[in-house]
């Protein structure tokens, strides 16, 4: 039983992993545009496209509405 | 005279020179388009950013300021074959995306805690019936509690504010069972884990707001995804006037920057697009989107004009008196919202579920506990028992029901050319049993059509098509059009007022009034058998041909007519053009009850006269006179040629020349409700079943967690049958 010790505590950490990794998708409109990010995934040849200067701020911005 | 376009208005600047431009681009609609204007437009120097987004049709630009003209990305865009727009998203729809990546943010969390939870719960759950100690057993409860507290108060937020909101108004709504149950669930949790006990309800309570949140983001995403998709449509069509920025000088701006007092030039074949009096020029006005009147009136010094009416003849100056509250406009939306404000009163089918589910479920709760006391257990267990009563009833394949159907809907009728303004207008385009159309733009085409292409002989028809691309004026653009032709003639001139002429082959060409051609006799034979037809004339050497020139009916309106009677639903023509072109259209179409000559206010009152005989009425329309009778109505449509304020108004949108949508998502909607009435059923179904094992107390935590998943999952999985229907009907 010793061993939940550690366990609980891994696990833990590991979901709250993901869960920060999902924030920051989030936040870094990764789900914006889910058709799109679909195709760019199997294109052949894309451009380098970084994410737009306007979004990072406008989430950097961002509150819960009211 | 090529006026400089003019789009500062749109541009943001961002700072370290930066400058950052959204474009609403048209006919995007695959991974090829995607690339294709990504590269395009990263190829031109100083661009730093151009990327696509294919969900909302939407490009985003960023590039070093001062650099480049905003204009020169409209430009290539239209090299690439692509039509483009500047855009600036209206304020409802920034917050309408900032609520869906809160609702995103909320789900994402209340999913986290529902997981964990739950690895915490099976040792719980197995230990309880082996060799748990019981300090184990309370280790884990805390722990869970820790996760589950905060969770829940960060991802509950979109229910427990509606909630409270709705009880300070004194009412309730759907969100007030599910927050007491979840906060009740959550104190009991944490009371029951003090006293050592061996069930807690930690794991119920995340796993309910993460269905919920679930079924909530999908209402929300779907009319967001309409939404952004119905804001680029208005943005295409271009808004713009062109304004005297000195006093010969023109400059295109759009609406946003002209301002009363302003003096804009109203060019022939040019829609205005702000309400004024023309100070100088003569010429003929066609107010048919006003008024639906579809003869041309004439205009002088001194004639009001109104946004929304089409320039034939000669240009105009305009003095502004209003560019977005006009005289005209502000009495239209005055009736406008009136009208939206009687519509408000409609009770959604998920409402009136939740209306009749919430004291039943807190009556059930209370008769538990008050029985189980009087049978002689202790308060506290008849406390755990009614307890879990809420928690098993708590609307979560409710609240997944109607959203689930929504979304798969949407997106059924999205492919199928239809675009959904409102989630409740499935339910209420369900009902229609009576359909009212507008004839100008709605039944018939929006654009002029040459009707006797047919006596044309092809080779004439062309070269009087390629001569017509030299022309501003409507009725010349019909036969442009009509001919497909792509290549103008050289050496065009104009005779003012009269058409166009132009050498070919040393003879002479001539478009435009019959007498400028020569042509009275066969324009008069033409008129005596079509009076609501306009004329042009065209003249090659000594053959004189004349090309008659009218609205036409969209090419399915009899098909679709005759369907929509089929079906039983009785149809009528509501239209402000005059009696004889009204009552041609409705024999073609063999409609029997029609009107002509209706003014906006004449469309509210036979519309609630309707509804007062008791029929649900689907109005379609697309002009600014027909915006109120939309809003008034039971649910309405309208074509995407619609005007911006119609389309606003309308609760779906139709896309294509054909009339055969407004049929088929009828029939689809009707559809949609049975799928939404069986997913209540399902629903309730499942509560006739669970709540018996929880009145009598042999709910288990594990009961109700697989009676809750799996009730949700039938409910998602009923919706997606939604699909099949969309075949069908496509």
């Amino acid at each position: 039983m010793e061993v939940l010790v550690f366990l609980v505590p891994l696990a833990l950490t590991l979901g709250a992993l993901g869960l920060m990794g999902f924030l920051w998708s989030l936040k870094n409109g990764q789900y914006d545009d889910l058709e799109g990010a679909g195709w760019r995934a199997i294109a052949d040849d894309e451009p380098a496209v970084e994410q737009p200067v306007y979004f990072r701020q406008e989430a950097d911005a961002g509150r819960p509405p009211r | 005279m090529q006026a400089t376009r003019d789009f500062s208005h749109y541009v943001r600047h961002l700072g370290s020179g930066l400058a950052h431009i959204d474009l609403a681009v048209e006919g995007v609609s695959c991974a090829g388009c995607m690339s294709k204007i990504e590269r395009g437009l990263s190829a031109l120097p100083d661009v730093t950013l151009a990327r696509v987004n294919l969900t909302d049709r939407r490009v985003a630009l960023e590039w070093k300021e001062g650099a480049l003209d905003p204009v020169s990305f409209i430009d290539r865009l239209a090299e690439l074959g692509y039509k483009a727009y500047p855009f600036e998203p209206v304020r409802a729809e920034a917050v309408e995306t900032a609520q869906a990546s809160f609702l995103l943010r909320c789900l994402g969390v209340a999913a986290f805690a529902a997981m964990n939870i739950m690895m915490l719960s099976i040792p719980v759950w197995s230990g309880n019936v082996t060799d748990m100690i019981p300090e184990q057993r309370d280790f884990f409860h805390w722990l869970s509690a820790l996760i589950a507290l905060p969770a829940a108060a960060y991802s509950g937020q979109p229910f427990f504010r509606s909630a409270w909101a709705a009880l300070r108004a004194r009412r309730t709504n759907m969100d007030v069972p599910i927050s007491i149950g979840i906060v009740l669930a959550l104190a009991m949790s944490v009371m029951e884990t003090i006293h050592h006990a061996e069930h807690a309800y930690f794991d119920a309570a995340l796993m309910l707001l993460a269905f919920l949140l679930a079924g909530r983001y999908l209402d929300q995403s779907m009319r967001r995804k309409t939404r952004a998709v119905a804001g680029n449509l208005a943005a295409l069509r271009g808004e713009t006037a062109t304004k005297f920025v000195g006093t010969d000088e023109i400059s295109v701006v759009p609406i946003a920057a002209v301002h009363a007092g302003d003096i804009v030039l109203l060019r022939p074949g040019e829609r205005a697009s702000v309400d004024g009096v023309v100070i100088d020029g003569q010429s003929k006005i066609d107010q048919s989107l006003i008024t639906g009147e579809t003869m041309p009136a004439k205009a002088g010094p001194g004639t009001a004009v109104y946004a929304g009416t089409l320039n034939l003849s000669g240009a105009l100056r305009v003095r502004v008196s209003a560019a977005s509250e006009g005289t005209l406009l502000a009495e239209i939306s005055r009736l406008l919202d009136n009208a939206v404000q009687a519509r408000s009163r409609y009770v959604q089918l998920a409402d009136r579920a939740s209306r009749l589910y919430a004291p039943v479920v807190h009556a059930a709760a209370l008769l538990t506990m008050l029985g189980w006391v009087a049978y002689g257990v202790t308060w506290h267990d008849a406390i755990v028992i009614a307890i879990s009563v809420l928690i098993i009833t708590c609307p979560c394949a409710l609240g997944l029901a109607i959203p689930a159907v929504q979304t798969v809907v949407s997106g059924a009728l999205f492919r199928t050319g239809v675009l959904l303004n409102s989630g409740d207008a499935i339910e209420r385009l369900a009902d229609v049993d009576r359909v009212v159309f507008d004839k100008t733009g709605t039944l018939t085409l929006p654009e002029l059509d040459v009707t006797n292409d047919v006596d044309i002989p092809g080779d004439v028809f062309e070269l009087a098509g390629r001569l017509a691309l030299a022309s501003h004026h409507p009725v010349a653009a019909a036969v442009a059009r009509a001919s497909g032709a792509k290549t103008p003639l050289a050496g065009i001139e104009e005779a003012a007022g009269q058409g166009v002429r132009g050498t070919i082959d040393g003879l002479e060409v001539r478009l435009g009034r019959p007498s400028f051609c020569g042509a009275d006799q066969i324009a008069n034979d033409i008129l005596c058998r079509d009076p609501e037809a306009s004329v042009v004339a065209f003249r090659h050497g000594e053959t004189r041909y004349v090309f008659a020139v009218r609205q036409r009916l969209r090419p399915d309106a009899a098909d679709a007519i005759a369907t929509l009677f089929k079906t039983g639903i009785q149809v009528e023509i509501l239209s402000g053009d005059r009696e004889p072109a009204v009552r041609h259209a409705a024999g073609q179409l063999g409609i029997h009850e029609w009107r002509a000559g209706v003014t906006p206010a004449d469309k509210i009152a036979r519309i609630e006269e309707l509804k007062r005989q008791g029929a649900k009425v689907l109005m379609v329309g697309d002009g600014m006179n027909d915006a109120p009778a939309l809003a008034a109505a039971h649910v309405s449509m309208s074509p995407v040629s619609a005007t911006h304020l119609s389309q606003a108004t309308a609760d779906l949108v139709f896309l294509g020349d054909r009339l055969a949508p407004v049929v088929g998502a009828i029939g689809f909607a009707r559809k949609a409700l049975r799928l939404m009435r069986q997913n209540l059923w399902l629903a309730a179904g499942y509560n006739a079943l669970a709540v018996p094992l929880a009145i009598a107390g042999l709910a288990t935590p594990l009961v109700a967690a697989a009676a809750m998943s799996g009730s949700s999952l039938l409910v998602i999985l009923n919706a997606l049958r939604a699909h099949r229907g969309a075949r069908e009907f496509g």
